[in-house]
């Protein structure tokens, strides 16, 4: 299958046995309705985003050996052993598409977005993106534009942030009926 | 010896259960009342759960109802909500393998299954076959048991009391067997990553094959009691029909897809462990209705035991074979060298405190779990800890097609629908 036909696409990169293709992030409902017209990937297996605030950040490792040296004060378990690749941008949103033929196709369509930067919804193409794009709405904050019933889903109607964003601290919930109150 | 499955004609899409689409425009999962009728006297709004006994689980259903018959149904999810995905991150990836059999608490080896293939797919790890064969062994036994207590609740809801009872002893077999084998009755963290966390203990083999050797008589049972049933056929029968088009459209998996005529298990069609070389056949009906989202799963439950008979054949040779990869960097080492070896040692400290550290990369991983397309998203960074970690649910997707399930439906056989999609609400929510 040759994915460079796709509208918005910029490039496509193999790794793990697994096909990535980046789309332009406005024209991903119309590279869906494409893949799945015309390329036969008849279902959306999976929209996933996610969040790569502070990518790397941890840095090399000091018993790996950096520039610097080794770092006394950051100790080598928290550290990592190679500087992970940048990101574009803070989000990355994942569509898994599955084509149901013998061999079985799978592809991975991929859109970057900032915060708060709308990526149009595939609703209209695979119904069953409602609730898939729903749960990273809520989740992670990704505005879905053209979804019909853009509301939380997961977590309570007037629940505040998105918890799987990268800062939003773990145990950092507020609890109600705590003793305070 | 490879043996290719018996395959019926490449994707089997029966466009014959009903014309054109029945999915709810424009919010596919929610079905609105006609307009002209909204306001209407006739029309009664309740909430069916979240606490209602046959939700299986916590399931919410805001229901219009006229009379007995559904015109209106919008789930409400989220009351199981663990937040897994987000503690996972926070845990080294050796710590994450026992989050993930406790989001689908029904179908746990599997969970455990998908999240260990995917983290070996990033580490490159070449697992035993005995391993191999023994996880496909537990995923088999693991999918019965999900579909027995598939079986037990949605017959109990229809109102066959003494199904309940007869799936649950069953049930019960399966899980001493997990006993044995682990430890533990249900959320086992048998799967390590690498292979398996113990060897497999002797006597394990003559119990489960006694086990194999019952469990035909007692599906027979099942199929005396329930499928000449005369109430169970009218409850059932032509209940909550969902087409091979819809049911693609709604990102359906597994039996509930194979129900709709499409012939499709990723067992077969994307093999992973060696389910390539084992002979097993996808039951496929055409109906998309009740009846045939539960045939499906009893034939399943008779191919399972095939399976686990032909992984029991094989693991019965392997005796004395590893059971986990010999690498020390991502597996512990062996108890008793701890007391005799500093290097050891120095490795399993590392293991528990740091723990290893997975190449940079993402993967997907998909597996058949019982419930259908079980995948498992991971990022690494290239640290100890998962960047992130994301479930496809199959329970989540399936729950989506409720409302287009629903054509002149009544609130008994709403029941009947919702216990036949076989969602668990703790995949569900996760």
């Amino acid at each position: 299958v040759s994915y460079s036909d796709l509208p918005g696409f910029v490039e496509s990169s193999e790794a793990y046995g697994e096909t990535t293709v980046t789309i332009e992030r406005e024209q991903i409902r119309d590279a869906c309705l494409y893949a799945r017209d015309e390329l036969g990937f008849q279902m959306l297996a999976d929209v996933v985003a996610t969040d790569y605030l502070g990518w790397g950040a941890k840095g090399v490792s000091g018993y790996i050996g950096t520039e610097s040296g080794r770092d006394l004060n950051f100790p080598m378990t928290q550290g990592l052993q190679a500087m992970p690749a940048g990101k574009p941008k803070r989000f990355s949103v994942s569509y898994h598409l599955l084509a149901m033929r013998s061999p079985a196709e799978r592809v991975r369509f991929k859109v970057w977005a900032e915060d708060g930067e709308p990526v149009p919804s595939v609703v209209s193409v695979w119904p069953t993106a409602d609730w898939l794009e729903r749960e990273q709405f809520d989740l992670m904050g990704i505005p879905f534009d053209g979804h019909p019933n853009l509301k939380r889903l997961i977590m309570d109607d007037d629940w505040e942030g998105h918890p799987l964003r990268k800062d939003y601290p773990i145990g950092g919930e507020p609890v109600r009926f705590s003793e305070a109150e | 010896v490879a043996v290719a499955p018996a395959r019926a004609a490449w994707p089997v899409v029966d466009g014959s259960q009903y014309e054109g689409s029945r999915i709810p425009s424009p919010i596919p999962t929610v079905k609105r009342v006609d307009p002209e009728r909204v306001g209407s006297d006739d029309l009664l709004r309740i909430n069916f759960g979240p606490n209602h006994p046959s939700t299986h689980g916590v399931l919410r259903l805001i229901v219009d109802l006229d009379g007995e018959s559904v015109e209106g149904i919008e789930a409400v999810i989220g009351y199981l909500h663990t937040g897994f995905e987000k503690s996972m991150e926070s845990k080294t990836w050796w710590k994450c393998v026992t989050y993930s059999p406790r989001m689908d608490y029904v179908g746990f080896q599997n969970n455990e299954l998908t999240f260990v293939l995917a983290a070996e797919k990033l580490l490159g790890l070449e697992v035993p076959t005995k391993a191999t064969w023994m996880r496909m062994l537990l995923s088999e036994l693991s999918r019965i048991h999900s579909h027995l207590i598939f079986l037990g609740t949605s017959a109990l809801e229809l109102g066959a009391v003494s199904m309940f009872w007869y799936c649950f002893r069953e049930r019960e077999m399966i899980l001493d067997l997990f006993e044995m084998v682990t430890g533990q009755r249900m959320h086992t963290r048998y799967f390590q990553i690498g292979g398996l966390a113990e060897d497999i203990p002797q006597g394990f083999y003559p119990e489960c094959r006694k086990f194999i050797d019952w469990f035909p008589h007692a599906l027979n049972d099942y199929l005396t009691l329930l499928d000449r049933n005369a109430i169970w056929l009218e409850r059932t029968k032509g209940v909550g029909v969902l087409s091979a088009s819809d049911a693609i459209a709604l990102g359906q998996s597994g039996p509930n897809l194979r129900a709709s005529g499409v012939d499709w298990d990723l067992r077969r069609d994307q093999p992973y462990l060696a389910y390539e070389q084992v002979d097993f056949r996808v039951p496929v009906y055409t109906h998309g209705d009740v009846y045939d989202r539960y045939r499906v799963r009893m034939d399943e439950m008779a191919e399972s035991n095939r399976i686990v008979d032909q992984c029991l054949r094989r693991l019965e040779r392997m005796e004395g074979q590893p059971w986990i990869v010999d690498d020390r960097k991502v597996v512990l080492p062996p108890r008793e060298e701890l007391h005799t070896s500093m290097e050891s040692l120095i490795h399993h400290f590392k293991i528990v405190t740091e723990g290893f550290r997975v190449p940079e990369g993402e993967i997907y991983v998909a597996t058949e779990s019982p419930r259908g397309e079980q995948g498992c998203y991971l990022v690494s960074e290239g640290g100890p800890k998962p960047w992130r970690v994301h479930f496809r649910a199959p329970s989540f997707v399936a729950l989506q097609a409720t409302p287009t399930c629903l054509h002149e439906t009544l609130v008994a056989d709403l029941i009947a629908i919702v216990g036949s999609l076989d969602a668990v609400m703790g995949d569900t929510d996760r």
